[in-house]
């Protein structure tokens, strides 16, 4: 069993007055994907973008309870969510490439943390698009505009412009929901490539995809987590009734 | 279809038709009181004459406007270079910093800024500014600063609504994107907001202007209104006369020539504002054109 990289611990989170996260309790391995599946509404894009205190943005947000990554509660007094993003990269839903070219949205992030020296960058702005399976469709378009890709490959380039900042963990929130089935079978290849590197957490509503690309699943369903567990077993022999009609098709 | 709807649309059809009639009729009846003189003296000594002496004692009267032409400019670039950096600063913090109660005192402020009548502005100005500005930094204190000045306050909350909307209107994908690779907010305003709203900015910029060229009562009352260039030319504490000053300045008394000259001066100005009007349409368009 590999080290727990992040781990929730009673995390409840409300919205103004609604409570959209219910005492959340759940550990992430290491270099393993951990996939969060439920109907829409569950909660589950809400819990990834807590890991990145991305929540932050949203006003009358309140969190109680613990998410621990590297043995530290990110929403403790001491920490910086700026720096805790550098370390915890993250993939939308929507392609979300900068207005800019190619290489300047890769070269995004190391310029933020103050990377200046030009064969540094070209290096991992290469190193960044070979990993994300890009570099040999755009190598030598670099100048070209981002918003001139197809989308399958915008998000392989905002996987890149993660990659760029050598996080330790990435979270994908819903990243093939735009995407069409090649397309999305180019991202999930990359998933199984990136785990040997990197602890991955993707919120999906297909199942199929989680049952193909992670080694651990959770199922969400109204801001609950109801069963947690090796992927496979939660795809065979669940233990709850609601996750086997959910996995199932019954309902979502 | 009905009657009533076809009468509706009939009616609706002539109020647009009518806007477009008053402006076609008022460009005609520009060009037909202001091309004498234009003809007569020729566009280009009209508008790059340097001496302007409508009603000449002895010898033959002349009418050039550069100077006009230049005070114009001067004074609506002048009230730019104070009313850009203070009105992107207050939209940024609008847009992107303001808590919504902060945001809203400041909207409203902002308003009411839109609502106080030129004269009143050009009042303060009068009583105020140029006092103030012959005292401390000498001259006569009716001055191209002046002018400037009081524009920039004028021009303050077009800038700052059109660059709020601008603002606003970045697509949050991008705001997301950059603070999720570790960005500071700042820095995300800067290489990302910004940049993306920087066409809306550039055309609230360029309409600010057009606005602050065609600006006339208050600008009159502070600028001295003398039509000459200032010596040395970028003397900001000389007067200077633009050219809607000179236009209400001589309305009443000019005759003959004299008068055609003055709409001569209102054709220039005129296709001046329309000019800056369009280049800042197209600016707002091409925006539209790269969102997806």
């Amino acid at each position: 069993m590999s080290e727990i990289e992040i781990e929730s611990r009673n995390l409840d989170l409300w919205y103004g007055s609604a409570q959209a996260l219910k005492a959340i309790t759940m550990a992430m391995p290491e270099k393993k994907v951990t996939a969060i599946i439920g109907p829409s509404g569950c909660g589950k894009s809400t819990f990834i973008r807590c890991i990145n205190r991305m929540n932050d943005l949203v006003k009358d947000c309140r969190i109680t309870g613990e998410l621990l990554f590297e043995g530290t509660n990110i929403y403790g007094n001491s920490v910086d969510a700026v720096e805790l993003r550098k370390k915890i990269g993250m993939v939308f839903q929507k392609p979300n490439p900068f207005p800019m070219s190619i290489y300047d949205n890769v070269a995004y992030g190391p310029r933020v943390h103050g990377l200046r020296n030009r064969e540094e960058l070209d290096r991992i702005v290469e190193e960044s698009l070979k990993a994300s399976a890009l570099w040999n469709e755009v190598g030598d378009i670099l100048d070209r505009s981002a918003i001139d890709l197809s989308g399958g490959q915008q998000q392989r380039l905002c996987i890149a412009r993660t990659l760029a900042v050598k996080p330790k963990v990435i979270l994908f929130d819903e990243p093939c929901s735009a995407l069409d089935p090649i397309s999305t079978a180019k991202i999930e290849d990359l998933i199984n490539t990136l785990k040997h590197d990197y602890t991955i957490v993707i919120v999906t509503h297909n199942m199929q995809q989680a049952a193909r690309v992670s080694d651990h699943t959770a199922f969400f369903l109204l801001g609950e987590l109801v069963e947690f567990g090796k992927t496979k077993q939660i795809f065979e022999l669940p233990e709850k009734k609601s996750t086997e009609d959910y996995t199932t098709g019954r309902f979502g | 279809m009905k009657t009533s709807e076809r009468i509706i649309e009939l009616l609706l059809f002539l109020s647009a038709a009518t806007a477009v009639t008053i402006v076609a009729l008022i460009i005609i009846f520009l060009l037909k009181e202001g091309l004498p003189v234009l003809v007569k003296v020729g566009i280009i000594d009209f508008c790059l004459g340097m001496k302007w002496n409508p009603i000449a004692i002895a010898g033959e009267p002349s009418y050039g406007i550069f100077p006009m032409i230049v005070a114009s400019f001067y004074v609506a670039i002048g009230s730019l270079i104070i009313a850009v950096p203070l009105g992107l600063a207050c939209a940024v913090f609008l847009a992107e910093i303001a808590p919504s109660w902060a945001r809203s005192i400041l909207k409203h402020a902002i308003e009411l800024l839109v609502g106080i009548p030129s004269v009143i502005l050009g009042f303060v100005g009068l009583v105020l500014l140029v006092p103030f500005i012959r005292d401390h930094f000498g001259g006569w204190g009716f001055s191209i600063l002046a002018g400037s000045i009081i524009l920039a306050i004028m021009a303050l909350p077009r800038i700052i609504s059109i660059s709020d909307d601008a603002i606003r209107s970045v697509p949050r994908e991008y705001k997301e994107a950059s603070l999720a690779l570790g960005a500071t907010h700042w820095h995300t305003i800067r290489k990302v907001i910004l940049p993306s709203a920087r066409s809306g900015i550039v055309a609230a910029v360029i309409l600010a202007m057009a606005t602050s060229i065609g600006e006339t009562m208050a600008v009159l009352m502070v600028v001295g209104n003398t039509p000459i260039l200032p010596a040395p030319i970028y003397d900001i504490l000389d007067p200077v006369r633009p050219m809607t000053s000179n236009i209400v300045l001589e309305m009443s008394y000019a005759t003959g020539d004299h008068a055609s000259a003055l709409f001569a001066t209102g054709i220039v100005l005129f296709i001046v504002v329309a000019v800056l009007n369009v280049i800042s349409h197209r600016a707002l368009k091409s925006k539209m054109g790269t969102r997806r």
